[in-house]
Order: structure tokens, then C-alpha cells, then sequence
């Protein structure tokens, strides 16, 4: 029977499938961090429970993490207890750590695909909502809550009813100027925030097929936005020689085994899926958002829709979104000034999205008005950045890099976005307070901030490039 | 897990769609590392401002309305996987949410914590605003057995789907891990078949 690529992986994970009961999956990679796990660990101690398989966990510190100083103890006293109870809980339980001062510590989504530990066909589980990253190798990934850690803990499965799944394909050549942020920011402005909820989405197309791992994990990240547990490509010739080399990724014989799996993991060519979307990659352009969910973004040279036209029953929680963004019915964002700049994410932190930002602000500075903040997704990330020479650049441009961590996404931890201001932020969210208390997020690509960052206002990128 | 029992009560509305678990509890309240205390910081920024003085216009500052029953706008929960939402609304006092659609996750932990999520069709939810607008006190029967919602002031009635092994560990009161623990056995079978 044909099947698509989630039914091919989850098929192979079953455990044991019961009419009545969810399916008992078993989970390859479990990534756990500071924030959702201590609670599960306490959990096994109540239980007198052993975490069944460590070695198939790998724990980093990065939600609560200052990005400057690291190796100073943290001052924030409850930040620093729960990032010491993670290396006290790991140490108990016998889990493998990449804590501060670690040379693979980053940001939970960065590292387990820069090192090898994410790969094609694999099931794997974080309690974090962009797990869905990994499925850019054409793993099963997602984000699952602290009871479900403490299962994963107890048991390397997980009670799971099997998905929905959904097709979107993107075709066609993307315009310059415009990256995978706004394809996926154009896909979550046109199926809305909760499009693709119940769903695993499987993304594909010649648009997604030409882009590299790094903008793939782009697009799988921002999954969740609209709702869908996971979203995954297909792996190809792209993803395994991203894999090759990499420090846990298979070596020698267990390599060719792995890489004749790896390329049966496809959905067959008349496999049925619950939806199919179909985008144009000519129809998109650099994407902004103006409101205070991701569904609520726009071609940045577009106007902010009417709350009239919206639907009667939403325009009380669209208007009391726009009053909260500051902004109006049928403005236009260009010129608007900004306060910040924030590239950084489990969503853009890579090594490519820093490459891009240099190779623009190069001979460039920022505007006065403007705070810019680059935090690398890990410390290989901030090295390789080094290697390359990209902090002079950021440093003759008057940008400020940072060491690794969630930093500014989340307001969590130091890096938070004043009360009233607006970032310009190449994160994930912009739900109200997301980036700190009354902050105003606008979530554009790392290029796109990186134009607003040298001119200080909301500028579309594509002017620059032509002057270029 | 504590048993859910059938409840009758007013309920808190909370008529906005689309409330992320940020809002349930921003991420700078996160820090602790047990279970408790959360319902302190729920909706903290729709609840106080930024002198920690209560925010009079927001329905939880409010005492007329009062109940274990949170009634909000469709597209509940999004977002962040935080269980701590799931965990807040309950220490708040809360043993069920209603909505007319829920996010993915956020159900999924509500229902591990025995805190009910409900999802009701968008007129039905309307008619329980419009209820609870007539009347702060108006109550709502929940049958979890029978898997009903009714407003008892006008007697409509509205049945709901919940997964049927959710339904039973609800109502007896034990959770995933006690589930799975007990067929051990088929997983380590699992590992073996694998390794082959």
C-alpha cells in the first residue's frame, strides 16, 4: 500500500497500535532542556523511576542562559537554580549534557542537527514546540509538554494517536530579495494561525527542494505557527551530505546502511494525504508581521487589512491586536522607525543566516536610532562565525554578537525588548509580551531585519539589493 | 492525577481567540521547578500592569465572576508547549476550559493534568457568552460520563468528543506512565526486532 513519508516513519515506530487507544510510539532522540524538565525528573523520583534510555538523551541549557558573559555565574538567582538543577538532574540520571561553558552548547534545535544526533527516519521529541525543526532531515519531530517528558523518561515512548497529514508544495523560483522566512511567514499569513492544527505537513516542491538544510529547518520550525505538530521534508542528495562528517552522525559501513534506508524515505507517488496545499514561490515577497500572532503577516509593501474585513466574530481580538502593535487599519509598515533589531532563534541563528546578514551590512553600519543584537544558535555557530571574520563585519557595522542562547525570543531569561518598543525580530513569535512585558514584535527574515537595522526604520530589502 | 468528577458551575468568559500560552503565562515565570504555584502568574500581564497593580477591566479581577469553568475564544493554548499553562489555569481553581478549538498541544497536556478541555461548536460558545452576559451567576453543567455541556439557565445542551482512553484515565484518574509501564515488555520486544 502507498504511504507518505510520516506514515513510512511512524509505521516503523509503532510499538503497539490498539483500536480505542492512541498508538504506543517509540521515540528515537529525546532533547530535553532546563525549563520543561525538571518537573519530569521529579517525577521519576516520586515513581523510583531510572530514565529508561539516557543514551538516546541529550540535554543543553539554553532557554534561561544570559548571552553575554556565560561563564560568570548567572546573576538572576532563579535562572541560575533551574540551569543548575538540569546539571544536577543529568548527572543523576545519567544524561548526556552540552551545558555553558560546553563547546556543543546552543540552542536545543541548532545543535542536535549540527551534530549529527538528528537524522533522516528518526522519531524525536523535545519539550519544546519547534522540535519540529528536526524534520527537515525527514525525521518525526515535535514538541510534547513535561508529563510527556517524564513518559519519554520512564518508558522512550509516547501514548500518540497517529496524524493527519497535509502536502504543502511550493513551486517556481523565489524573486530576490526573499528567503525561506518568507516563505513559511507566507504560508502562516495565508492559512492562518491555526491552519494546520491536527496536522503533520509535509513540505515539498521545487522551491523547497532547491533550498539548503539550514533554510529547510527555517521553514520545519515555523510548523507549529499554524498549529501542526511537526512539520518534515523529504530527505535527498542535500540533506546527506549536510549529515556526512557530522561528530555522531554514522561513520563507515553503519553510514552506507544508514544512507540505503535513508533514500527509501519518501512519500510514494500516489500516497493519499487528509489536504494538499499548492503555493507559487513568484507570489511571495519579503514577508512582515503587523499583529500579534504569525498568521497575521503581510508582503512588507502591503497595507495592514481592515478590522472590518475581518470576520464579525474575530474583529474584537484583531483590533485589540493592532492597539496593542500601536498600529492602524490600512497602514503601511515602510519608514516606520524601529527600536531593535534581534537575529537570532532557533529559528535563524544558523551559520548561513549570519553569513547572509554579513554579506549585506558589509561596509554598512547600523542607524543611530537602533540596537542590534546577533545571537549565534551555539557555540559552534559563535566560532564558526569568528572563523570566518563575520564578528569584525558585525563589529565595523555596530552590531553586537552575543554568545548562544534563546536570548530575545522568549524574555525569559536577561535579553528582553523594553516596554512600547518595537523589534524587528528574526524569532518565531509575536504574541503580545513574547519578547518582554508590552514589547512590539514584527518577524521578518534576517535579511529584512537586517535592512531595517542599517537604515532604522521597516525597509524593504529589495530596494537595497537593487542599489547594491 | 486527581479523578474528575461531574461538575456544575459558573464560569470566567474569556471571549478573545487565539490566546497563546504566553499570554497563560509568560515564559519569565517559568523558572520554578515544581508544579505549583503558577495560578498566581496566569494571564499575568492581562492581569496586572506593570506596577503589579490588578488591571480592573480583566475578568479574573472581577467578583462577579467566579467558577471552575474557563470559557475562551477559539484557537486556545497556542504556541509554546509549556505544560505550565495547562498548570496554571488548574492551580488557578480551573477544572475545565471550553473553547470552540484548541491547540494541539496544550489539549494534550490539559488532558495529562485531568484539567478537561472542551471544544464546542462557535454557536454553542455563543450561546454560553451570551448566557453568562445576561446573568454573571449562570451555571454550566459538565457530564464527562455522558460527555455533555449544558447551560442550565436555558437547558441547551452540547455534546463533545473526547478520546475514549483519555476519557477513562480522567475519570479514574491515572495518567500515560502507568499506562505504558505496564507493557514493558512489548517495548524492550520493540528494541530487540530492531537491533536485528
Amino acid at each position: 500500500m502507498s504511504k507518505t513519508l510520516v506514515e513510512k516513519i511512524w509505521d516503523a515506530h509503532v510499538v503497539k497500535s490498539e483500536e480505542g487507544f492512541p498508538d504506543i510510539l517509540y521515540i528515537d532522540t529525546h532533547l530535553i532542556h532546563e525549563v520543561t524538565s525538571p518537573q519530569a525528573f521529579d517525577g521519576l523520583r516520586k515513581r523510583g523511576l531510572p530514565v529508561f534510555r539516557p543514551k538516546q538523551t541529550v540535554a543543553t541549557a539554553d532557554h534561561n542562559v544570559p548571552t553575554l558573559n556565560q561563564l560568570l555565574p548567572i546573576k538572576e538567582e532563579l535562572s541560575r537554580y533551574q540551569v543548575d538543577m538540569l546539571t544536577k538532574n543529568c548527572a543523576e540520571f545519567g544524561v548526556e549534557l552540552y551545558g555553558l561553558g560546553h563547546p556543543f552548547q546552543g540552542i536545543v534545535h541548532v545543535i542536535g542537527p549540527e551534530l549529527g544526533i538528528t537524522l533522516p527516519g528518526k522519531t524525536m521529541v523535545c519539550g519544546d514546540s519547534h522540535t519540529s525543526t528536526h524534520g527537515a532531515f525527514g525525521a518525526i519531530a515535535f514538541g510534547i509538554g513535561t508529563s510527556q517528558v517524564e513518559q519519554v523518561f520512564a518508558t522512550q515512548c509516547l501514548l500518540q494517536q497517529k496524524p493527519k497529514t497535509m502536502k504543502i508544495e511550493v513551486n517556481g523560483t523565489l524573486g530576490k530579495g526573499v528567503t525561506a522566512k518568507d516563505i513559511i511567514l507566507y504560508i502562516i499569513a495565508k492559512i492562518s494561525a491555526a491552519g494546520g492544527t491536527g496536522y503533520f505537513i509535509e513540505y515539498a516542491g521545487s522551491a523547497i527542494e532547491s533550498l539548503s538544510m539550514e533554510a529547510r529547518m527555517t521553514i520545519c520550525n515555523m510548523s507549529i505557527e499554524m498549529g501542526a505538530r511537526g512539520g518534515l521534508i523529504a530527505p535527498d542528495q542535500i540533506t546527506f551530505d549536510y549529515i556526512k562528517g557530522r561528530e555522531f552522525a554514522p561513520k563507515g559501513e553503519e553510514w552506507d546502511k544508514s544512507l540505503a534506508y535513508w533514500k527509501t524515505l519518501y512519500s510514494d507517488a500516489d500516497a493519499k494525504f487528509d489536504s494538499v496545499l499548492t503555493f507559487d514561490a513568484a507570489d511571495i515577497s519579503p514577508m512582515i508581521t503587523y499583529g500579534t500572532n504569525p498568521g497575521m503577516g503581510m508582503g512588507i509593501q502591503e497595507h495592514i487589512p481592515a478590522t472590518k474585513a475581518q470576520p464579525e466574530t474575530e474583529q474584537l481580538s484583531y483590533q485589540k491586536a493592532l492597539d496593542y502593535m500601536g498600529f492602524e487599519d490600512d497602514a503601511s509598515l515602510i519608514g516606520k522607525p524601529v527600536d531593535y533589531v534581534f537575529i537570532g532563534s532557533c529559528t535563524n541563528s544558523r551559520i548561513e543566516d549570519l553569513r547572509e546578514v554579513a554579506e549585506f551590512v558589509k561596509d554598512k553600519h547600523k542607524a543611530e536610532n537602533v540596537t542590534v543584537w546577533i545571537v549565534p544558535g551555539s557555540k559552534q555557530v559563535e566560532q564558526q562565525a569568528k572563523n570566518e571574520g563575520l564578528d569584525k563585519i558585525f563589529e565595523n557595522a555596530g552590531f553586537q554578537l552575543r554568545e548562544p542562547g534563546c536570548s530575545a525570543c522568549l524574555g525569559m531569561n536577561e535579553d528582553k525588548i523594553p516596554a512600547g518598543k518595537y523589534c524587528v525580530s528574526t524569532s518565531n513569535r509575536n504574541f503580545e509580551g513574547r519578547q518582554g512585558p508590552n514589547a512590539r514584535t514584527l518577524l521578518v527574515s534576517p535579511l529584512t531585519a537586517a535592512a531595517a537595522a542599517v537604515t532604522g526604520k521597516i525597509t524593504d530589502v529589495r530596494d537595497l539589493l537593487a542599489e547594491a | 492525577m486527581k479523578k474528575f468528577e461531574k461538575l456544575t458551575s459558573s464560569v470566567v468568559p474569556l471571549p478573545i481567540e487565539n490566546i497563546d500560552t504566553d499570554q497563560i503565562i509568560p515564559a519569565r515565570f517559568l523558572k520554578a521547578t515544581t508544579r505549583d504555584g503558577f495560578g498566581e502568574n496566569l494571564f499575568r500581564d492581562w492581569r496586572y500592569d506593570s506596577d503589579n497593580q490588578p488591571k480592573a477591566d480583566f475578568v479574573l479581577n472581577n467578583p462577579t465572576y467566579t467558577g471552575k469553568v474557563l470559557v475562551a475564544g477559539k484557537n486556545f493554548g497556542c504556541g509554546s508547549s509549556r505544560e505550565h499553562a495547562a498548570w496554571a489555569i488548574q492551580d488557578a481553581g480551573f477544572d475545565t476550559v471550553i473553547s470552540s478549538f484548541f491547540a494541539d498541544i496544550f489539549k494534550g497536556n490539559a488532558l495529562n493534568n485531568g484539567l478537561l478541555p472542551i471544544q464546542v461548536s462557535d454557536e454553542f460558545l455563543a450561546q454560553i457568552f451570551k448566557a453568562v452576559e445576561q446573568d454573571a451567576n449562570s451555571a454550566l453543567e459538565v457530564d464527562l460520563e455522558q460527555q455533555t455541556v449544558t447551560i442550565v439557565a436555558t437547558g441547551a445542551q452540547t455534546a463533545f468528543e473526547i478520546n475514549p482512553y483519555k476519557k477513562s484515565c480522567l475519570i479514574n484518574g491515572y495518567d500515560d506512565i502507568d499506562f505504558i509501564l505496564n507493557q514493558k515488555n512489548l517495548i524492550e520486544d520493540f528494541e530487540a526486532s530492531k537491533a536485528l
